[in-house]
Order: C-alpha cells, then structure tokens, then sequence
C-alpha cells in the first residue's frame, strides 16, 4: 500500500504546491511538506500526528498553494470540522485518503477507519476499507457505574494531569489563540494538578460538536488519562440529543455556531 | 515554500526527551513531540512544548552586558569575563571560596557540566556547585 501512496503522491505532486505527509529521517518520523524532487522512498505513515493541524498551519502561511494532505479517517474528519471553522480552504487543499487497518481502528476504538472523501473534490481513497471497531469498554459500560465511582475514577485520573496543555496543543480541532485554559478567570494558574473538575470539563465542553475521535490527546499526555473516554461520552450525547456527529459532514454547521441574524429570529428578548 | 521538522534533545532538563522543531522557510515556529523516540514516547512536559519559544524571543541576549554608570552596555565577551574574573578573585580573597557558589544547566552539555564544577572546585576552591534543575 505504502508504495501505491507514494506513486499518488508523486502524481499529484505534479498538479500540487506540495502534500503534507509522514517523512521518515534517521532521527525518526515527522511531518513534512514534500515537494517535487523530494525523496519519495521517505514517505511513510507511521507514527501517526496530526497531518490535518499541519496542513491548517500551512495554508495560513502559504495563502496561495494549492496543497495536499495524505489523510487517516481522523485526519479527514477534522479537515472537515476544521474547514467549518475556517481553518481549513477546502478549495484549496486535496487529500489523500487512506485506509487504516482493522488492528489500528481496534488500537484507536475507531467507528469509522476509512476516509470519507465524498465531499473533497479531486482526492483519491487508497487501501481497503475496513469495518469499525468496537468502542472502548469502559464508555460501552459507563451508562452501567454509578455515579460515585464515576467521580472517583475521574478525580483519580485528572489528578495525575500536570497541566502540559498536550492535550490542546496536539489536537487538530483545538486552534483558539487565545485558550480558556489559560485563562486565570477560569485556570489558577501555578496550581498542579489543575482544578478538578473544572480544567479537563472546560476542554471536554469546547470538544463538544469538535472532537473526531482521533486519540492524539491521549498519546501526547505523558500521564495516560483516557481523555478520550470523556470526549467518547460527549460525542455520544450530542450524537443522541441533536444529532450532530462530528466530521460528518462539510455544509452542516456546528450546531453551537450562530450569526447574530440566527439570534434576532429566536430571541423574545425585549432590549 | 519548505515545512520540516528537526529532531533534537529538549534543552530544559536532564530527562532527554526528544522533541521536533517545526520550521517554516528557516524560521522556528512551534513544537512536535517525538512519537517514536524511546526517551519521551511522544510526550513532552509543558517546557517541551514551549522549548521553540526562546529561540527567536526579542528578549534574548545575543551579546554580553555589563553595566556602565547605571547603562547596560553591549561589550566583547573578553571584557565581559575580564570583569568576571577579576571581580570572583577579589569576592574569594576577600570572603573565602565557600562565599561563591557555582550553578551549572541542564541546557549545557555533561563535558560543559563536568568543566563548571572542576572550575567551582580546583580554581574557587568550592564544593557550593548546584543547577537550575533544582532552582
Ligand atoms: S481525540 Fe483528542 S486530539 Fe483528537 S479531536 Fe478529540 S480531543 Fe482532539
Ligand atoms: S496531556 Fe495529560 S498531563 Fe498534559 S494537560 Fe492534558 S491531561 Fe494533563
């Protein structure tokens, strides 16, 4: 497969700017912008990162590419969350998509390990699509534990955070410049562990409608708190309660976003 | 138009993490951790995250300063450990080695470490050696 993506991307790269990609060098494997004339035997797809934050970074800076990404099922789920939020030109960015294999998606208790390219004009879908993975244990039985033990679990897990703020920094849909995490009005600063509950409720909140699944906060965090279980349940009521499932869909707008013209036709208020 | 990431050793503490430096057409604009790097496993303490931070910072110091009639003044570092110099030999003279102390970094290399505390011991004549780990 490995070979087929580099034979795609060296293709594209013909049309393109330059694609976003795993590069593999003797000190290990990163990000990288290829470009024509790279070395292609290079190209790789582990370990996984954030191709999609990568990508949003470069199209801030280079306004006129025209780039690629070669992208996961997460990758794409967050271009799309992402181009919502204008992070992310659509028009100018192509992808790449590849498949996972049945043990990744069981490793990230992935639902959905095949890129939907439906709405990416001119990408391309490499591997074979496999079936989702069943969700982690402890959020298929979290409806189950009683509310004390939930308390307790999650006291027991926020208070190993040191506050590295990886979590944030390492997600593709966390891109604010100014962070409610670093905010003295709602963090004290100087305090380790953080707030309990209060940090890790106000990341889980801002993940509502956000959060993709893809597990990259719970690889950064030098402390494995399964940040993801929270941010599974939460996907999970707003799945249920209104029906918005992130990365599904490009032209669905969050549901938490809305213009002031929204706002006149709800409000009864009297100013 | 160039986008790399440069695999290097956090400068912070002892620990060795590795971390990339992400870099712009030559210009250091943020930190990666190191996914498959044995040392930090893709994790990096809040310093790590920042690590790029300092590098291009409009604070930092590129000359030595000393200060001249109540001015900071850019000067050689000839002078600048001239004054150094003369100014420990005389506090030693004066008040004894164990008035100074020496503190070394964890942003410096073992050899640079190994030559800071044979300085504070077999030319102050001091043990007083400790390292902005423990600050
Ligand atoms: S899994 Fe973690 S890193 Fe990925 S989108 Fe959700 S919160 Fe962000
Ligand atoms: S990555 Fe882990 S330790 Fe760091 S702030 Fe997030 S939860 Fe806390």
């Amino acid at each position: 497969m490995i070979t087929e993506i580099r034979d795609k991307v060296a293709e594209q790269l013909e049309k393109l700017d330059g694609i976003v990609a795993l590069r593999s060098t003797e000190d290990g494997a990163a990000p990288y912008l290829f470009q024509q004339g790279d070395n292609l035997e290079e190209l790789v797809m582990n370990p996984r990162y954030p191709l999609s934050k990568t990508a949003s970074k470069l199209q801030k800076r280079f306004k006129d590419a025209k780039l690629g990404v070669v992208a996961r099922g997460c990758d794409v789920r967050a271009l799309v969350e992402m181009a919502k939020r204008n992070q992310i030109d659509p028009d100018r960015l192509v992808v790449i998509g590849v498949t996972c294999t049945s043990e990744e998606a069981e490793f990230c208790f992935c639902a959905e390990p095949a890129p939907n390219l439906d709405q990416w004009s001119g990408s391309t879908l490499i591997g074979e699509p496999v079936p989702g993975a069943p969700p982690n244990p402890i959020v298929a039985e979290y409806a189950q534990i009683p509310y004390a033990e939930r308390w307790a679990f999650w006291k027991a897990q926020f208070t190993k955070c040191h506050k590295c703020f990886g979590c944030r920094d390492i997600c593709p849909v966390c891109f604010c410049e100014a962070c409610a995490l670093e905010d003295p009005l709602w963090v004290e600063p100087g305090l380790l562990a953080p707030d309990f509950p209060m940090y890790h409720l106000i990341k889980a909140q801002h993940m509502t409608t956000r959060c993709v699944g893809c597990r990259q906060c719970e690889m950064a965090c030098p402390a494995d708190i399964p940040l993801t279980v929270l941010y599974d349940l939460v996907r999970q009521d707003v799945a249920e309660l209104i029906g918005y499932v992130p990365g599904a869909d490009i032209n669905e707008m969050p549901p938490f976003t809305l213009t002031l013209a929204d706002a006149a036709i709800e409000s009864d208020l009297v100013y | 138009m160039d986008y790399k990431n440069i695999q290097t050793i956090c400068p912070y503490c002892g620990c060795g993490c590795a971390l990339n430096l992400e870099v712009i057409d030559g210009e250091i604009v943020g930190v990666l951790p190191a996914n498959d790097h044995p040392v930090s496993q893709g994790s990096l303490c809040i310093k790590g995250w920042n690590a790029h931070a300092f590098v291009g910072h409009e604070d930092r110091l590129k000359k030595p300063l000393i200060r001249k009639n109540g001015q900071l003044e850019e000067v050689s570092w000839n002078e600048a450990l001239k004054l150094v110099a003369k100014n420990l030999g005389s506090i030693q003279k004066k008040h004894g080695a164990d008035s100074i102390g020496v503190l070394t970094s964890a942003k410096c290399t073992n050899e640079e470490n190994y030559l800071l505390q044979k300085f504070a011991r077999a030319v102050i004549g001091t043990n007083n050696v400790d390292h902005c780990a423990r600050l």
